[in-house]
C-alpha cells in the first residue's frame, strides 16, 4: 500500500505550530515512515505537487490571495487539518477585526500603498470545509501525533472537547482558582494542552480557545469577585483566539 | 458491641505508636498514602512517617475556596477533605486496559504491567468509606466486576480518621455518612489533643485487630472513650451545612423542568470539577490509540464526566447539548436515581463539589430550593 501523501502549508502565521512535526524527534523518522512528506517547505525544498491525502494548514486568512490559495488547496486534498490558533480561530491577528485595519498598515509601514490585505483575519473553516482542527497556540504534539495515527489507522482520533479542567484533575493538579485564588480561563477553554499552565501554578491563558460548552459571563463574574478588573477580562478574552465567538463576546462585555 | 460490628475494644497509641502503625504497614509490604500538603493543600501522597504529615495545619472551605491556615494544637489530621478523594487510588484517573500488537498475522495481546501494589490508605475520612463502600457495590457488587478496581482494593487497608474539626462545606451528619467512621475500615483513629497528643484507635477488622495488638499501646479507659466522643460531638456540632431529607427523590425525578435547573445553568460552567473530585462519581470513557506503524495499539479508560458534551454523543449528536440539561441530569442521578440503581444515595456528604466548583455552585443550595419551591407550590394549591 503506498504511504499517504502528506502536505504541510502554512498561511498568516508565525509557524511554531509546523514546527511541532519537526520537534515530534523520538516519533519523526516513525512519523516519515508512515507518510510520504510530499510538500512541507519549513522540513524540505523537495516541494511536490498535489494532490495530497492529508493537509496539515497553519495560519489564518488575512488576504484575498490567500483566501484564493486555500480554496485551490482544498480542492487537491482528501483530509484538511487546520492546526493551531491561527487556522482555527484566526489567531492573535484577528485582533485586527476589532480595529480599523487601514489605519494599523498606515502606522506600520512606510509605503502603505504597498499593502494588499484584508479588514479581518479569518480561520481556515471561515472559507472551506475543514475535516479535524488541532486548537492551541501552539498545538500540543501529542495531539498531533494522536492525529496522525488515527488517520492513518482509519479510526477516530481521541481529541476531547471538554474544559481544561478535566486534563487538570486527571492530573491530579489543585485547583489554582479555588485554592489560590488566581484567576483561570481553564474551565472555559479546550481541553489539549494537558492543562500545562495551571501545573505551573498559573492560570490557564486559554490558548486552546473555547471548550465545547463555555459559560463565559459566569467565569467572568467569578474573576471579578477575585479581584479581576474589567480591563483584565476584557484583555483575558483578547489573545491568540479573540476572534472566536464566545470569547470574543465575553471580551466586548468588558469594554 | 461498637457499630462496626466488632466488640467495642480500643487502644491508645502515643505519637511514637502511630509511626509503629506506619512502620508496622511498610514492614508487612504496604505503600502507605496519607495526607500530605502540596500545592496550597492537603491532598494525599506517600508517608514515611508522622514527619510527613501536615502537622498543626488546617483548612478554610466555602464554596469555591478552598485555603490553608495554622492551627495551635499541632493535630496531624486537623483539617477536612481535601480535593483530590482517594478515588484516584483505586478508580484511576486514566488506566490502560490491555496494549496489543500485531506480529505477522497474530495478535498478541498483552495485559497491563502494573501488579496491585499492597496499600495502606491512613487517614481515611467517615465520609470517605461511606464512597469507597458505593464505589465497591458498583465496581464490584454487580455481575459485571471492574476487574481492575477489585484487583486494588483486595489490597487494600483502611485506616480511618474520624473528624476533629469539618469544613463550612461539609454535609456528612445529613446523610448518616460521619462524622464519625462507623464502619468498613480496619482501623479508626480519632485525634486526642486535649492537653495531650494521642490517638485512640479502634479496630474494625481482623486484620486491624491484630496490627494493633502488636503495635506499642495501652488499653483505653473510660475517659479515652468520653474524649473520643467529646470530639465527635464537636465535630457534629460544626456541621451546618444540610441536604433535605424528605422529598428530594420525588422532587428530582418529578421535576425535570423545574424552571431552577435554568437558574443553575446560568452559573454553572460545565467544567466537569465537581464530578472529577466527587469521591463516588464513577463514569469513564474509552479511547483506543494505535500507533504509527500500525502495529502496537491499546485501549484507554479515563474518567468522563455527565458535564461533557461528548459524554452524551451518540450517532447525529450528544443527547444532552445544553447546560441545564448536564445539571439536572448530574443531580438528579447523584441524589434520586442512583437510589434505584444502587439502594444508597450518591452523595455522602463530603462537600467536595461546593468548595471546589470555580463558580462556587452549593449542591445542598440547589436541591434544597428545588425541594422548597415544590412544597411551596404543592401547599399554595392546598395538596399535603
Amino acid at each position: 500500500m503506498a504511504r499517504p501523501r502528506l502536505a504541510v502549508v502554512k498561511f498568516a502565521s508565525c509557524d511554531g505550530c509546523q514546527l511541532s512535526l519537526l520537534d515530534c524527534e523520538d516519533e519523526l523518522l516513525a512519523v516519515a515512515g508512515a507518510v510520504e512528506i510530499a510538500n512541507f517547505p519549513e522540513a524540505s525544498r523537495a516541494m511536490q505537487p498535489g494532490p495530497y491525502d492529508v493537509t496539515l494548514v497553519e495560519g489564518s486568512i488575512t488576504t484575498e490571495h490567500d483566501a484564493a490559495r486555500l480554496r485551490a488547496l482544498r480542492d487537491e486534498t482528501l483530509i484538511l487539518v487546520s492546526i493551531g490558533a491561527c487556522a482555527t480561530s484566526g489567531g492573535i491577528q484577528a485582533l485586527r477585526n476589532f480595529a480599523d485595519v487601514g489605519e494599523m498598515v498606515r502606522a506600520v509601514y512606510a509605503r502603505p500603498d504597498f499593502i494588499n490585505t484584508l479588514a479581518t483575519s479569518t480561520p481556515v473553516a471561515a472559507h472551506v470545509k475543514v475535516d479535524y482542527e488541532l486548537r492551541g497556540c501552539p498545538i500540543d504534539k501529542g495531539q498531533l501525533l494522536e492525529l496522525v495515527s488515527a488517520l492513518l489507522a482509519g479510526r477516530r482520533p481521541g481529541l476531547p472537547s471538554h474544559s481544561v479542567c478535566v486534563e487538570c484533575k486527571l492530573a491530579g493538579q489543585v485547583c489554582v482558582m479555588v485554592a489560590h485564588g488566581t484567576p483561570c480561563l481553564g474551565p472555559v477553554t479546550h481541553a489539549g494542552c494537558g492543562s500545562l499552565c495551571p501545573g505551573y501554578h498559573r492560570g490557564c491563558y486559554g490558548c486552546f480557545g473555547p471548550a465545547e460548552t463555555t459559560n463565559t459571563t459566569s467565569l467572568a463574574a467569578q474573576w471579578q469577585a477575585l479581584g479581576a478588573s474589567q480591563r483584565d477580562i476584557h484583555r483575558a478574552f483578547r489573545t491568540f483566539n479573540a476572534a472566536s465567538e464566545p470569547f470574543r463576546k465575553e471580551a466586548d462585555a468588558h469594554g | 458491641m461498637s457499630a462496626s460490628g466488632f466488640p467495642k475494644a480500643g487502644v491508645v497509641l502515643s505519637l511514637d505508636g502511630l509511626q509503629a502503625l506506619i512502620d508496622a504497614l511498610a514492614a508487612r509490604g504496604y505503600q502507605v498514602l496519607g495526607p500530605v500538603e502540596h500545592d496550597g493543600a492537603i491532598g494525599t501522597g506517600h508517608i514515611a512517617g508522622i514527619a510527613d504529615l501536615p502537622a498543626g495545619r488546617t483548612d478554610r472551605q466555602e464554596a469555591g475556596s478552598y485555603r490553608l491556615d495554622d492551627r495551635d494544637d499541632g493535630a496531624l489530621f486537623g483539617y477536612a477533605v481535601g480535593p483530590g478523594s482517594w478515588k484516584r487510588h483505586l478508580h484511576r484517573p486514566i488506566e490502560t486496559l490491555f496494549k496489543v500488537r500485531r506480529v505477522g498475522d497474530e495478535l498478541s495481546f498483552e495485559p497491563p504491567r502494573e501488579p496491585p501494589a499492597r496499600t495502606a490508605l491512613l487517614g481515611v475520612r467517615s465520609c470517605e468509606l461511606a464512597a469507597i463502600a458505593i464505589q465497591d457495590r458498583v465496581f464490584q457488587g454487580g455481575r459485571y466486576v471492574n476487574t481492575e478496581y477489585a484487583a486494588r482494593r483486595a489490597n487494600i487497608f483502611l485506616v480511618a480518621v474520624n473528624c476533629g474539626d469539618p469544613a463550612s462545606t461539609c454535609f456528612c451528619s445529613s446523610l448518616n455518612t460521619g462524622p464519625r467512621a462507623r464502619r468498613g475500615y480496619d482501623i479508626a483513629l480519632t485525634e486526642l489533643v486535649d492537653g495531650r497528643h494521642e490517638f485512640l484507635a479502634e479496630p474494625g477488622s481482623d486484620s486491624g485487630a491484630a496490627l494493633l495488638a502488636y503495635l506499642p499501646n495501652r488499653p483505653a479507659t473510660e475517659a479515652d472513650w468520653q474524649a473520643a466522643d467529646a470530639v465527635a460531638a464537636h465535630a457534629a456540632a460544626q456541621i451546618h451545612r444540610r441536604l433535605p431529607a424528605e422529598g428530594l427523590k420525588e422532587a428530582l425525578q418529578q421535576h425535570p423542568e423545574h424552571p431552577h435547573w435554568e437558574e443553575v445553568a446560568a452559573r454553572c460552567l460545565a467544567c466537569a470539577n465537581c464530578t472529577n473530585v466527587c469521591p463516588t462519581c464513577f463514569c469513564t470513557t474509552i479511547d483506543d490509540h494505535s500507533d504509527l506503524d500500525g502495529h502496537g495499539a491499546a485501549r484507554v479508560r479515563r474518567w468522563d464526566s455527565c458535564f461533557n458534551g461528548d459524554f452524551s454523543y451518540v450517532h447525529g449528536g450528544a443527547v444532552r447539548t445544553q447546560t441545564r440539561s448536564r445539571y439536572r441530569q448530574w443531580l438528579t442521578h447523584k441524589l434520586a436515581n442512583w437510589w434505584d440503581q444502587f439502594g444508597t444515595s450518591g452523595c455522602v456528604g463530603c462537600g467536595r463539589c461546593i468548595a471546589w466548583c470555580p463558580a462556587g455552585i452549593d449542591l445542598t443550595v440547589e436541591a434544597t430550593s428545588i425541594v422548597d419551591s415544590i412544597s411551596a407550590e404543592a401547599k399554595a394549591h392546598g395538596v399535603a
